[in-house]
């Protein structure tokens, strides 16, 4: 009733104020923007090693129900990905298609490093592997464990979307030196 | 089943068949019979072992490289063939050096060969001639050095304890 006299623009004075505040929500456009975002995120199905298998059980199944976050719809294409977990060892001969991958998908993007093999190599000191993911991608959320616990990565999720609501970029290109690498529409 | 006895026949019939110089020496060891033959003469022993013997080590079970870092020649490529009449098994190494590792393939003889030698080649550098396709298997295409060499520095980056960080300034950077 009286949102029919409000479009019709019957209300006035202190009626029409008192409807506008009980009514109309206001905030900034970028965060609803990041609201939205962090409530989509869509990760890449996309595994490395004994870390996906963790990753599966906590991105796909039921019993950890990630869409309770709203990340859970695996995107199996690059393109229509925006979140890019790391699970598992990142050999030198994985990196230039981990690379690739990255590169193709839509910003903006996030990469979490999940477990310690992605974050620092882990107990593989060696030849065959990158020591640390961020050596070749902008790594945003540091997952620890070998592997990590459903919660750790769910709460790194979690940490992931604190960081989105606060600043898309979250600093990684100032981190990184990577100013002037955006994407131009 | 080859004891130090029968190792012995078998390398005097390899001696025979294939000439007195390719057999280098033998070794009975913990029930493992091992021949130790030439390089040059690797593919002939294998070949003779396959078709030449009554009962025959038909089958190439598994080619290893190894790197006996103190002694010379260093590098070292062992074959383990396995005989299903006799149920036994029998190792065929030989030795190379690193200025010019060669050694013929038994690709022809054994297809099973072919992977395994290029693991060979890709992690110690042996070259094996003969081989259709000499390439890495393992790193990638453009990597320099053989890595399971045992002079190969071990690659990755120190770690870092509340014991070193001291000795190691900036090591965050």
């Amino acid at each position: 009733m009286k949102a029919q006299q409000l479009l019709r623009g019957e209300l006035e004075g202190e009626d029409l104020e008192r409807e506008v505040e009980q009514r109309l929500l206001f905030t900034k456009f970028e965060e609803a923007q990041n609201w939205a975002r962090k409530n989509a995120l869509f990760p890449l199905g996309f595994g490395l090693a004994c870390c996906a298998i963790e990753m599966i059980t906590v991105v796909g199944s039921p019993r950890n129900d990630l869409s309770r976050f709203g990340a859970e719809v695996i995107r199996f294409s690059p393109r229509q990905a925006d979140l890019l977990i790391l699970s598992g060892r990142v050999s030198i001969k994985m990196a230039p298609i981990i690379r690739r991958l990255y590169e193709q998908m839509l910003e903006p993007k996030w990469v979490i490093a999940m477990g310690a093999c992605s974050s620092s190599a882990g107990m593989f000191n060696n030849y065959a592997v990158v020591q640390g993911a961020d050596k070749f991608l902008p790594v945003d959320v540091y997952v620890p464990g070998c592997p990590p616990r459903p919660e750790a990565l769910i709460y790194g999720i979690m940490k992931l979307q604190d960081q989105i609501m606060g600043d898309p970029a979250m600093g990684w290109r100032e981190r990184y030196r990577a100013e002037g690498t955006e994407e131009v529409a | 089943m080859p004891d130090a006895t029968g190792l012995e026949l078998i390398a005097q019939r390899v001696r025979e068949k294939v000439g007195d110089e390719a057999v280098t020496g033998t070794l009975y060891y913990r029930r493992h019979a091992t021949l130790d033959v030439a390089p040059s003469s690797v593919r002939d022993v294998i070949a003779y072992l396959r078709d030449g013997e009554d009962e025959p080590w038909e089958r190439l079970m598994s080619v290893h490289g190894v790197d006996y870092l103190p002694e010379e020649p260093r590098l070292g490529v062992h074959y383990e063939l396995l005989s299903m009449e006799r149920a036994d098994r029998l190792n065929v190494r030989t030795r190379v050096g690193t200025d010019e590792p060669r050694v013929p393939s038994v690709v022809d003889l054994h297809p099973t060969a072919d992977f395994q030698e290029r693991e060979v080649f890709d992690m110690f550098g042996v070259v094996f001639d003969g081989h259709p396709d000499m390439r890495r298997i393992l790193m990638p295409e453009d990597y320099e050095g053989y890595p399971q060499r045992r002079d190969f520095p071990m690659g990755g980056e120190p770690v870092i304890y509340t014991f070193n960080e001291p000795k190691l300034p900036r090591w965050y950077d």
